[in-house]
């Protein structure tokens, strides 16, 4: 009997969903009427990232924030704003975490010069190898 | 590098394996603890906003509640006041707000954003926690909260005199955060 209560009562258990009610923004889910604008627009989404739910773009993203930033996205550029710009103003305000595409900066500069550091290395070890082959002779 | 079926090594000058041999060790044991401290520590995930010390930007919001005003960047001058970004569908809103109410009831001036809200939600959520807002505003597109660069509910930030964004406090206030807030606006008036 008791475990029955328990039943019933789980049955009517309502969750605590912590999540608005509002329709999602206007812009959040639909295309920009031009083509060429929301080919901008989908470029600038998919290398901005969702603030609620870190790992993703906001172009993947459904959190209700991700939708109010593509809404804004996606007005501004129909409101001929450059994504670039665009991007900028969310750096300045979320600083260089909310953007996927990293810019050159002094902490940001081994990221661009670590796969030239290694192509070199690389370079190095393989001349250094075949001039060694060429040297033993008959083996190489 | 050299073969081990190769009886004689094919360049006599190579070194005997000594430290080397202990390298891929090394590395999978450095690889290990890199993963244990991230296990036991994880990284702090807030998102801080890039806005501290810079003025509020330019917004007017309609009102989010029949029996408050809306709010808009004029009121921000004078004596510093909070700003708290929060939401009545947000759980963490209402565990707060027993310490809005004790910042207000100290004289402290809060003014609200409730983000993507009803009005009628507002509402029941205000009279259920207790209302220490002066002016709530009703920010459906999250614009302000993009614009100051806040990216969840609650958050609450200290803005001074002159409309200058001076610290945020992110996720609810607890108890023991209020004498921190209370320093941070006395310092915002100094």
């Amino acid at each position: 009997m008791r475990y029955l209560m328990l039943a019933l009562a789980l049955l009517l258990a309502t969750p605590v969903v912590a999540q608005d009610m509002l329709p999602p923004a206007p812009y959040a889910y639909k295309q920009l009427p031009d083509p060429a604008q929301e080919a901008k627009a989908q470029a600038l989404m998919e290398t901005l990232r969702c603030l609620k739910c870190q790992s993703q773009a906001i172009s993947d993203s459904d959190a209700p924030m991700a939708g109010d930033m593509r809404h804004q996205v996606r007005t501004r550029i129909a409101a001929g704003e450059d994504p670039e710009a665009i991007r900028q103003w969310l750096i300045e305000r979320y600083g260089d975490y909310v953007s996927y595409a990293p810019q050159v900066k002094p902490i940001t500069w081994p990221l661009f010069a670590a796969p030239l550091l290694f192509l070199a290395l690389a370079a190095l070890l393989l001349r250094k190898r075949f001039r060694r082959s060429t040297n033993s002779g008959d083996r190489a | 590098m050299s073969d081990p079926r190769d009886p004689a090594p094919k360049n006599p000058g190579t070194k005997k394996p000594g430290l080397a041999m202990w390298l891929p060790l090394g590395l999978f044991a450095a690889f290990f603890v890199l993963v244990i401290w991230g296990l036991v520590r994880p990284a702090n995930r807030e998102v801080e906003s890039a806005f501290i010390g810079k003025p509020l930007p330019a917004f007017d919001l309609p009102p989010a509640s029949d029996d408050r005003p809306g709010l808009n960047t004029t009121v921000f001058s004078g004596k510093p006041r909070l700003l708290n970004v929060f939401a009545s569908w947000c759980v963490p809103c209402a565990v707060e707000s027993p310490q809005l109410a004790a910042l207000a009831q100290q004289g402290v001036e809060i003014d609200g954003v409730a983000i993507r809200d009803r009005k009628d939600d507002v509402a029941r959520f205000l009279a259920q926690n207790g209302n220490p807002f002066a002016r709530i505003g009703k920010d459906d597109l999250s614009k302000v909260q993009l614009a100051i660069g806040s990216s969840g509910v609650p958050e609450t930030f200290v803005i001074d005199g002159k409309g200058v964004i001076r610290y945020q406090h992110i996720g609810d206030i607890r108890p023991e955060d209020v004498p921190l807030i209370l320093r941070k606006l006395a310092e915002a008036g100094s």
